[in-house]
Formats: C-alpha cells, structure tokens, sequence
C-alpha cells in the first residue's frame, strides 16, 4: 500500500472502482458542500474536489478535502499548478497529508483566461508532470524538491489526469507513460463522448503495458441536453463529442433529453468497463450530483463493494 | 473636358498613391485642412502593384488615430477611380466638400483649406 | 528585439495635458526596426498630439530627436542641448521601457514618460505582425525541444507538454495561437527524436530567471 487510501484498497482488491467529483462553492458556505457531498456518499469511492477549476475562484479544495472527511467521504485532492509555486505546493502538500488527505490528483490547471481573474498572474513554476514527481519523492524518498528531508513523511496515492482527445494524438499515450514514470498510482480520463478513439488509446496503453502499471480510470460525465452537448463539441478544446451522442440526444422530447443523457452515460459504463485495462469510472456529474446514485445503480455498480 | 470642381479643393500630386504617408494626412490635418482625400487609381490597376492598396491601409489608419483624439474620421477618405474618369472626379470632389460642409470647419482649423 | 507597440493616444494626451513644452524622443533600436518608436513613428505621434491640442484650444510645442539608442548612456548625453536651457516641461520616450528610465537617470529633475507598452523578445512573422519567442528564463535548454521554446510560447510554460488543451494545433487560451507543444511534437518526429521526448523533464532552476531578482551581467575584459 503506498497510502491505504480506500480507492487504493479497492483497487487492490481487483474491484472496478468509482470515483466522483464535485466543485466547491463560490462563498465561504460549508452547507452548500453537505447539500451536495450527501447525494455522492456510499455512491463513490472518493470524492474529486476541484481546485479553482476553470480559474475561477472557489472555496479551496484542501478546506472541502477536510469538511468531506468530517462526513466521512473520502477526499480526492485536486491540486493545480497554476496558483501556486513550488514552496506553496509543497506546504499545501504536507498540510494535507495532516489532515488526513490521501489521494491527491495532480494537474496543470486551466488558464486563467477564460476564468473570473483574468488579470491574474499565474505561476506554472512547475507542470503537473513535476507535480506527480514531487509527491512521489516527498512519499518514497521523504524529501522536498531541493532534497531537505521532511521530519514526518508524507503518504499519498497520486491521481493525474490524462485526455485521450487531445492532439496530437499519436503522442498521447507516450504521454500517460510519462506520468506513470513521474510516479503516478492512478489516472483519470477526459470525459468520453468518443468511444472509438477511447478505445484505441486503450489497446495503446494495453499493448505497451502500461496498465499493468497505474489504474486508468474512465472519465464520464453525462450530458444534459443537445446544447450541452454542443457547447462541449465546439467550445471546450481538446474534448471530442462524436455526432452519434448528439442524434442520440436530438432523437427524444426537449423535457427527456436530461433522462436520455443518464442513459447513455449508464452505457457508456458498460461499455468502457469491457474494455481491457480500465479499472474503474470517474462520474463527473457537473452541478448533478443528485443524479449520480441513479446512474452507479443503472450500471449495475451498487452497492460498493465493503472493504477494511 | 472643362469640367468643374470645387474651388477649395487643393491638389497636391504624387507619382502613386503609394507615396501617401500617415504623416502627410496627419499633417494636412494639424495644419488646418478641414479635410482630406486621397484619390488613388482602380483596385485592382496599380501600376506598381498595390500602392493604392497601401494609401488605403494608411488612411485607415489615418482615421483611427482621428478618431483616438475625438476628430470626425470621416474628414480622411480614400476614394478609387481611373484616370480617364474626369467627370468621376469632379464628382468625388463635389461630393466630398458636401460632406466636409456638413461637418463644419476643423476644430483644429487655423484658416488653411483643403489639400 | 525588443517588440513594443504604442500606448493608446489617450493615455499619453493624458499624461502630457499638464504641459505645453514636450520633447519627444524616439530610438533607432528595436523599436525602430518594429515600427513604434523610430523617427517615423515620432513624427506620427507629434502630429496626432498637436492635433489633438489644437482641437482643444490650447497648443502643445513638440520638439522630436530621436537617438541612435536609448539604452546605452552615451546616446542619452545627446539629450543634454535641448533639457540643459529648461526649454521643456517633459520628456515622452518612444524607446522600449529602458530609454525612459535612461533618461530619467541621466536628468534627474526631468519628468519622464514612456509613450510604448514594451511587451515582448520576439520578431516578425510577416510584414506588420510579430510574435514572442523569447521570456529570457537566462538559462536556455531550447534545442532540448526541437529549437522551440516552450516557456515563452506555452500559454503554462509546460516543460512536459502537450495539455490536454491542444486542438488541432492550437492553443486552448486562442485559436489564433499555435500550440508550441505541437509544433515541438512534429519537429521532434521530423528529426527522428520524438523518443527524447518520453523523458520526464524535471524542474527548472528559475535562478537566471526574473524569479532571481533583477539580474545584472558583468564582463570583467570588456569594463574600464
């Protein structure tokens, strides 16, 4: 065990896991997370807890961490190397390990151009390939960055993110073998709106054994209408939304589109969980966590396996 | 051809329009004209290629700087005929004192006229 | 070069309404060759604020010279006629920001305005456009990445890119951008390297950087 994470226990138990996500509110209310960390308990594995996602400000992702322990659902950490330099990441780091967070997912982050700070300066004093290297030498080597030793070592299963749907793509998979050599125990896709090109990214990795190395997590995230769907096709760089998802979509009422988006979403888990390599989904119900029991229980994934 | 045009008008040659700088529209306007134009051959005709092109890139900029420091853009043009059109001409220069005129003198205006 | 482009002709009337007496001074460096602040430019921007001044009512006396360069002292001296006899009220420097601050060194109780946004190292992709290239990191490693720097063209700096945010090429902050990622990506494969780039790159020392303070070179042969 690198952390004795429950994500990590069912991995290593051979179950095909489930994890979720959520984004932190925009003001300092902590009711607002129970609201929503309720409908993913007993759900999920654990929970990701965004990181001023889309650069907009929100509570930090270390206090959600905490408040969702306190509720007694396990925390992912998601950590952006957009907001903060080497010093900060590292204190974040230990402070975490601290409280109690053991999965730690690390990231670029999304620039802050399209977010509500545009004016601000970012930092990218590291990228998240460095990032997933910092964790793993503060872990197995207990030492900072510039090798000073931690009185205390810190533990952690650290998650990255990887997009199978981003060019080019030939280089895509050499990329998630970077990661795994950075030190990463387990990634988490892209949502999937293009199954085939999911596939092949998978016989990749399969073929070059890289699954046998970290466990890849499907990213799913159901859509809630045509022009969700849409948006995410022409606006969203480096997402890939095949027109079959929207015919799908167009071929029910407006009112029933939501209920169709679930549908297909309790398939697409069917489906990637045939594929070889993939252990386990990650539910991205953006601002639907109160759907997320409906979809698990539709694909057959309820309830979660009990594990010590 | 006696054809007439505007009195005011003050024509300044150059070999093609191309030679047209932003400083010499600039300083037409600093020194009081009320208002310039640039008559430059047909797109398309240039005979050194795309100086009329040029002109017109320059009197663009021309009104953007006007415009920037609160002038009528309007008071810069670039107009596009071919040398065999002297009634086009007149006209143009017809039409350009009318929309001067209606403008009003150049608040920059020190009495000088045209160009 | 230096790439710098002019401020807005606001800004600057704004920053000269107090006086009727300006110098203004361009540079025959960098800004000249990227069109801001050579003798051209200089002209430009002395008719616009006379004609701006006049509109008002209330004239602006402009005096232009523009120096061989603002950044290297000896130049600057060539102001010393023109500020020396208190003729004028303030200098506006169309040099990138070094020759305002040159200026200001050199004359102490001058007032001294830049009238460029300087804003980056780069250079021109065609006629009229121009790009970065450079963010002067002080440490370069840009033949590691098939001779493209990835610090100055990556929107995140990434040493281990592509993000997930490269889309046919380009970058997720702006289609108009390409991704440095990509292009590194295709170079590398056209010179048969591309296995190089499995490789973790790890940190890098921001020491030589900005990050390092103001830095400063010294070259012991060449002082007096």
């Amino acid at each position: 065990m690198k952390a004795g994470s429950h994500l990590e226990k069912m991995f290593a138990a051979g179950h095909f896991a489930v994890t979720g996500e959520m984004g932190p509110p925009r003001g300092a209310d902590a009711g607002h997370i129970h609201e929503k960390a309720k409908y993913l308990k007993g759900m999920v594995e654990s929970v990701n807890v965004t990181d001023n996602q889309t650069a907009v400000v929100r509570m930090a992702s270390m206090a959600v961490c905490r408040l969702l322990l306190d509720m007694g659902i396990e925390p992912n950490l998601q950590m952006v190397c957009r907001d903060r330099n080497r010093l900060a990441i590292q204190a974040d780091l230990l402070g975490a390990a601290a409280l109690g967070i053991k999965n730690v997912l690390c990231l670029s982050g999304d620039h802050q151009k399209f977010g509500d700070h545009p004016q601000a300066k970012n930092v990218f004093d590291i990228d998240s390939m460095q990032l997933i290297a910092t964790c793993k030498k503060l872990r197995d080597e207990g030492k900072l960055i510039n090798d000073h030793e931690c009185e205390g070592v810190p533990q952690y299963f650290i998650g990255a993110a990887v997009n199978p749907f981003a060019d080019p793509f030939d280089f895509r998979v050499t990329r998630l073998a970077k990661k795994i050599e950075a030190g990463v125990d387990f990634l988490q896709t892209q949502c999937i709106y293009n199954m085939e090109k999911f596939r092949t990214y998978m016989q990749q990795a399969y073929d070059q054994g890289l699954t046998e190395k970290c466990y890849i997590m499907a990213g799913i995230t159901p859509l809630k209408s045509v022009g969700m769907a849409r948006y995410m096709q022409k606006f969203v760089p480096g997402l890939e939304v095949t027109e079959d998802f929207i015919e799908r979509l167009k071929g029910v009422d407006k009112k029933k589109q939501g209920d169709e988006g679930i549908k297909m979403a309790i398939e697409q888990i069917q489906e990637v969980k045939e594929i070889k390599g993939v252990a386990g989904v990650h539910v991205m119900a953006i601002e639907w966590e109160e759907r997320v029991e409906e979809i698990v229980t539709g694909a057959g994934l309820l309830p979660r396996p009990e594990i010590s | 051809m006696r054809l007439n045009y505007p009195s005011n008008i003050k024509i300044i040659n150059v070999p093609c329009t191309g030679r047209v700088d932003i400083l010499h529209l600039l300083k037409a306007v600093e020194d009081g004209a009320d208002g310039v134009y640039v008559a430059g051959c047909l797109e398309g005709d240039c005979h050194y290629v795309s100086g009329n092109l040029k002109a017109k890139r320059r009197v663009t900029y021309v009104k953007k700087v006007l415009e920037d420091i609160g002038l009528e853009p309007e008071r810069v043009e670039m107009y596009n005929l071919s040398a065999a059109q002297g009634t086009r001409f007149a006209e143009i220069a017809r039409e350009f004192t009318e929309r001067i005129r209606e403008l009003g003198p150049s608040p920059v205006g020190s009495g000088a006229k045209a160009a | 070069m230096v790439v710098a482009e002019s401020k807005p002709i606001e800004e600057i009337l704004a920053m000269v309404a107090d006086f009727d007496k300006i110098l203004l001074t361009g540079c025959k460096g960098c800004v000249t060759v990227c069109n801001a602040g050579g003798q051209k430019e200089v002209g430009i921007l002395a008719s616009a604020l006379k004609i701006a001044r006049k509109k008002e009512g209330r004239e602006i006396e402009i005096e232009e010279i523009t120096l061989e360069r603002q950044c290297d002292p000896e130049y600057i001296d060539q102001l010393e006629e023109p500020i020396a006899n208190d003729k004028y009220e303030a200098v506006v420097s169309m040099a990138c920001s070094v020759g305002p601050q040159y200026i200001a060194k050199r004359y102490e109780d001058m007032l001294v305005f830049p009238a460029l946004n300087t804003t980056f190292i780069g250079g021109s992709l065609e006629h009229g456009v121009w790009a970065e290239f450079c963010q002067a990191c002080g440490s370069c490693g840009i033949h590691n990445f098939g001779t493209l720097c990835p610090i100055a063209r990556c929107a995140k700096s990434l040493l281990n890119g592509p993000c997930g945010g490269s889309a046919g090429g380009k970058c997720e902050i702006s289609p108009e951008i390409d991704c440095v990622w990509h292009l590194i990506y295709e170079r590398m494969s056209r010179l048969g390297q591309v296995d190089k780039m499995a490789n973790v790159v790890m940190f890098k020392d921001w020491t030589t950087s900005r990050d390092g303070g103001p830095r400063k070179i010294v070259r012991e042969d060449l002082k007096q």
